[in-house]
C-alpha cells in the first residue's frame, strides 16, 4: 500500500501493560475530554451524552460496547461535528495534537474521511444510491489524495481489491443496490481505505449482516489493521465481537463511561456492577448449565435520568451514597489501568463476591 | 434501460387510447349538440339534416369506429360553430397559452425549487417558516381567487397593470403571477419535504464523513436523490402547460385554449371539446412519459426493474 510511513507502535493485544490508557510514553492518537452533547428537542436541551472521558492510542483497538442509546455512537458523531445544527456539542475532542471540537469546516473535512474515516452499521443505506461505486470512492480519493480519472480508478479497482471484492473492475461500475450487504461494508471500507486513515471509526460494522459475512469483515479489519497500523474504534453492542476484536473495551450506560479496562480483565473480572450484569447476562459455552441473568428494570430516558448513579435503580448493590451524584470514572482498587464509575468499587472488588463470573476476579484483587 | 423505456412508452399507448375512447364516449353523453347548437325550437327537418350532416344519425359503434379512425388520421373534424377544422381552431390559441404557461413554469421552478430547497437546509429557523406560510396560502387559496385578489389589487386600485385581454406582454403579467405563485408553493412543498427525507438518509452522513464539503453534500449527493419525487410534480405541472390555465385564462380574459375550451363546452362543439381533451391528454401523457425515462435516468434502481424504493 503506497502509503505515507504511519509511526508504527508496539500493539498490546493482550492490554498486559498497564499503559492502557493515557500512557506516559507517547501522546495518544485521540483524546476525548468530558465531552457533552445537548439535543434541541423544540423547547429545551436534553443531555445525551455526560462528559465522555477515552483514548484510543496509534494502532490500538478501542471497544465501545453499551446499549442502543447509551451514546457509543454520539460519542465519536459528536466528535467529528457529524451530528448536525440540533446539537451542541462541548468538551474537548483531539486528534493528534488538534481540537477537533469548534475546528472551522474546512479543518473538518480534510480529517474527515482523510485521517480519521468512518464506517456505518447499515453499509447498503449508508451508501448513495444513485452513484456508482466508482464514483463514490473516486470522490474520496479525489478529496484526500487529489487522483483524478484514470488514477483515481486504478486506485479505486485496487482498494475494491484489498477489501476482497471480487470482479473489481466490473464492480466499479455497478451501484449498491446491485450489491450485497456485505459487498457493500467492503465497499464502506474501501472508501474509508481512500483517505490512508490513521484511525477508523467503524460503528456497528457488522450488525447488519449475517453471521458468515460478520467474521469475514472483521477478519478484514483486523488484516487491514495489521498492514496500515491505524487505530480502529470499533463501537458494538456485541460482547463478542468485541471480545474478539479489541485490546481495550470501555463500557458506556446512559451517556457515560461506567468502566474502562484492558480487554482480557474486563472480560474476566468486570468491577461495575453493570459490566458485571453484561457479562452475567452471556451464556457459557463450557461448564454447568445455569440459567441467564437478567438486569432488572431498563435504561432511564435521557431526559428523566436519577440525580445520582443511571444505574442505581437497577443495581444489586445500590446504597444511599449511589443516589446523590453521579460517581465519577476512576481507577479500581488494585488495578491502575483499569477505571470504573461507581460508588462502591472498594466494597464490591475487594471481598469476593458469590456470583459465579466473579470468582476469576480474586487474581486481581 | 431499453426494456424499462418500451414498457413506459407501451404504457403512454394504452393510456392515450384510453384518453380517445373517454373523450368520445363522455362528450355523446352529455347532450345531444343538435339541440344545443339549434336551439330547442328548429324545426324536427333541421335536427335530422344537421345529424345527417355531422354523422350523428349512425349507430354509436360506427360513429365510433369512423372517429377512430379519423383520429389515428390526424382528422379530428370540423368546428359545428363556423366549420373550421378543429386543429386550426385549437392550433392558433395553443402559443397564446403558452406564452402564459411557459414563463409561469419557470416562475415555478425557480421560485418553488428555490424555496423548498432554502427551507429544507434551513428546518424550523424562521426561514423555514415563512416560506411554509406562503406556501400554504399558495395551493390552498383557488386560482380564481389569488387572480382576482391581484387583480383587484395591481389593476383595480393601483392601475399598474391592464386586468385583462392580450394585446400586450403586460397584459400577461397578472396571469403569469397567479399561475406561477400557484405552482411555485406547490413545488416548494413537494421540494422541501423530498430534501427533509433526503437530508436524513445515512448516505449523506457518509458523504459528510469522508470529507465532502457541505455544499458539495447538498449539490452533488442530496438534490439528485431528492430530484427523484420531486420530478413527478414537475411532470404533472409539464402535462398541464397547453390547458392547465382554463381558470386563469378566464380570469384575465385571455384568448388561449383554456378560454375555448370553456366556450366549446358551453356551445357543444363537440370536434373542439374533443380535439382539446385529446390535446390534454396527450401532453399529460407525454409528459409522464418523460418523467418515467428521466426517473429511470436519475434513478438506477428502477432501470433494473425494481419497484420503486420507499423512501
Amino acid at each position: 500500500m503506497p502509503t505515507a510511513p504511519l509511526p508504527a507502535s508496539p500493539r498490546d493485544l493482550h492490554g498486559a501493560s498497564p499503559a492502557a490508557g493515557p500512557a506516559p510514553s507517547a501522546a495518544p492518537l485521540a483524546t476525548l475530554r468530558g465531552l457533552t452533547v445537548d439535543f434541541d428537542i423544540g423547547e429545551r436541551y436534553v443531555r445525551a451524552l455526560h462528559g465522555v472521558d477515552l483514548t484510543i492510542a496509534r494502532g490500538e483497538t478501542l471497544g465501545v460496547v453499551g446499549e442502543s442509546g447509551c451514546g457509543k455512537s454520539i460519542t465519536w458523531l459528536a466528535a467529528l461535528g457529524l451530528l448536525g445544527p440540533g446539537a451542541r456539542v462541548g468538551g474537548s475532542a483531539v486528534f493528534d495534537g488538534q481540537e477537533l471540537i469548534g475546528m472551522r469546516p474546512r479543518g473538518l473535512d480534510r480529517l474527515r474521511g482523510g485521517r480519521i474515516a468512518l464506517i456505518f452499521q447499515d453499509p447498503a443505506s449508508a451508501l448513495n444510491p444513485v452513484q456508482r461505486i466508482g464514483r463514490q470512492i473516486g470522490e474520496s480519493l479525489a478529496l484526500h489524495r487529489g487522483l483524478r480519472g484514470r488514477a483515481a480508478r486504478d486506485e479505486a479497482r485496487r482498494l475494491l481489491d484489498r477489501v476482497g471484492i471480487a470482479n473489481a473492475a466490473q464492480r466499479l461500475d455497478e451501484y449498491p443496490h446491485e450489491l450485497s450487504g456485505g459487498m457493500n461494508q467492503r465497499v464502506m471500507i474501501a472508501m474509508a481505505l481512500a483517505g490512508e486513515p490513521d484511525l477508523l471509526i467503524a460503528d456497528e460494522p457488522t450488525t447488519a449482516l449475517d453471521a458468515t459475512i460478520q467474521a469475514q469483515i472483521l477478519d478484514l479489519l483486523r488484516d487491514l489493521q495489521a498492514e496500515s497500523g491505524m487505530a480502529l474504534a470499533l463501537i458494538s453492542h456485541d460482547l463478542g465481537v468485541i471480545a474478539d476484536m479489541a485490546d481495550r473495551v470501555a463500557v458506556m450506560y446512559s451517556g457515560r463511561v461506567i468502566e474502562e479496562a484492558p480487554a482480557g480483565r474486563l472480560f474476566a473480572a468486570p468491577a461495575h456492577p453493570y459490566a458485571r450484569g453484561l457479562l452475567a447476562a452471556l451464556p457459557d459455552i463450557e461448564g454447568p448449565k445455569r440459567r441467564l441473568e437478567t438486569i432488572p428494570g431498563s435504561v432511564p430516558p435521557p431526559h428523566a435520568l436519577p440525580p445520582g448513579c443511571a444505574f442505581a435503580a437497577r443495581c444489586p448493590h445500590v446504597d444511599g451514597v449511589c443516589e446523590t451524584a453521579p460517581p465519577p470514572l476512576r481507577p479500581v482498587p488494585g488495578a491502575p489501568a483499569r477505571r470504573a464509575a461507581c460508588a462502591r468499587l472498594e466494597a464490591l472488588v475487594r471481598p469476593p463476591e458469590p456470583a459465579p463470573v466473579l470468582q476469576r476476579q480474586e487474581q486481581r484483587a | 434501460m431499453v426494456s424499462y423505456a418500451l414498457s413506459r412508452i407501451g404504457r403512454a399507448a394504452i393510456t392515450l387510447l384510453l384518453i380517445v375512447t373517454a373523450a368520445f364516449v363522455i362528450l355523446r353523453l352529455t347532450g345531444d349538440p343538435a339541440i344545443i347548437i339549434l336551439g330547442p325550437d328548429a324545426p324536427p327537418a333541421a335536427y335530422e339534416a344537421f345529424r345527417r350532416n355531422w354523422g350523428l344519425d349512425e349507430p354509436i359503434l360506427v360513429q365510433y369506429l369512423a372517429y377512430f379512425g379519423a383520429v389515428a388520421e390526424g382528422d379530428l373534424g370540423r368546428s359545428m360553430r363556423d366549420g373550421r377544422d378543429a386543429i386550426e381552431v385549437v392550433g392558433e390559441r395553443i402559443p397564446l397559452t403558452l406564452a402564459l404557461t411557459l414563463p409561469a413554469l419557470a416562475f415555478n421552478l425557480a421560485l418553488g425549487l428555490g424555496a423548498g430547497v432554502a427551507a429544507a437546509l434551513n428546518r424550523n429557523s424562521w426561514i423555514d417558516r415563512a416560506i411554509m406560510a406562503v406556501s400554504v396560502m399558495g395551493f390552498t387559496v383557488p386560482s380564481f381567487v389569488m387572480g382576482l385578489t391581484l387583480s383587484l389589487i395591481f389593476a383595480v386600485k393601483l392601475r399598474w397593470l391592464p386586468a385583462g385581454g392580450a394585446e400586450s406582454w403586460e397584459h400577461a403579467i397578472l396571469p403569469v403571477v397567479t399561475m406561477g405563485l400557484i405552482g411555485a408553493a406547490i413545488i416548494a412543498r413537494f421540494t422541501r419535504s423530498a430534501m427533509l427525507e433526503v437530508l436524513g438518509q445515512p448516505y449523506i452522513r457518509t458523504a459528510s464523513a469522508k470529507g465532502v464539503p457541505w455544499r458539495r453534500v447538498i449539490l452533488g449527493h442530496a438534490l439528485p436523490n431528492a430530484a427523484i419525487p420531486t420530478l413527478t410534480i414537475i411532470g404533472f405541472m409539464v402535462g398541464s402547460l397547453v390547458a392547465g390555465a382554463v381558470v386563469v385564462e378566464s380570469i384575465f380574459s385571455w384568448p388561449g385554449v383554456g378560454r375555448l375550451l370553456v366556450s366549446a363546452v358551453a356551445n357543444r362543439d363537440l370536434a373542439v371539446v374533443q380535439t382539446i381533451l385529446l390535446l390534454i391528454g396527450f401532453t399529460m401523457v407525454l409528459a409522464n412519459l418523460a418523467v418515467d425515462l428521466a426517473y429511470g435516468w436519475i434513478d438506477p434502481r428502477l432501470r433494473a426493474g425494481r419497484a420503486a424504493p420507499a423512501k
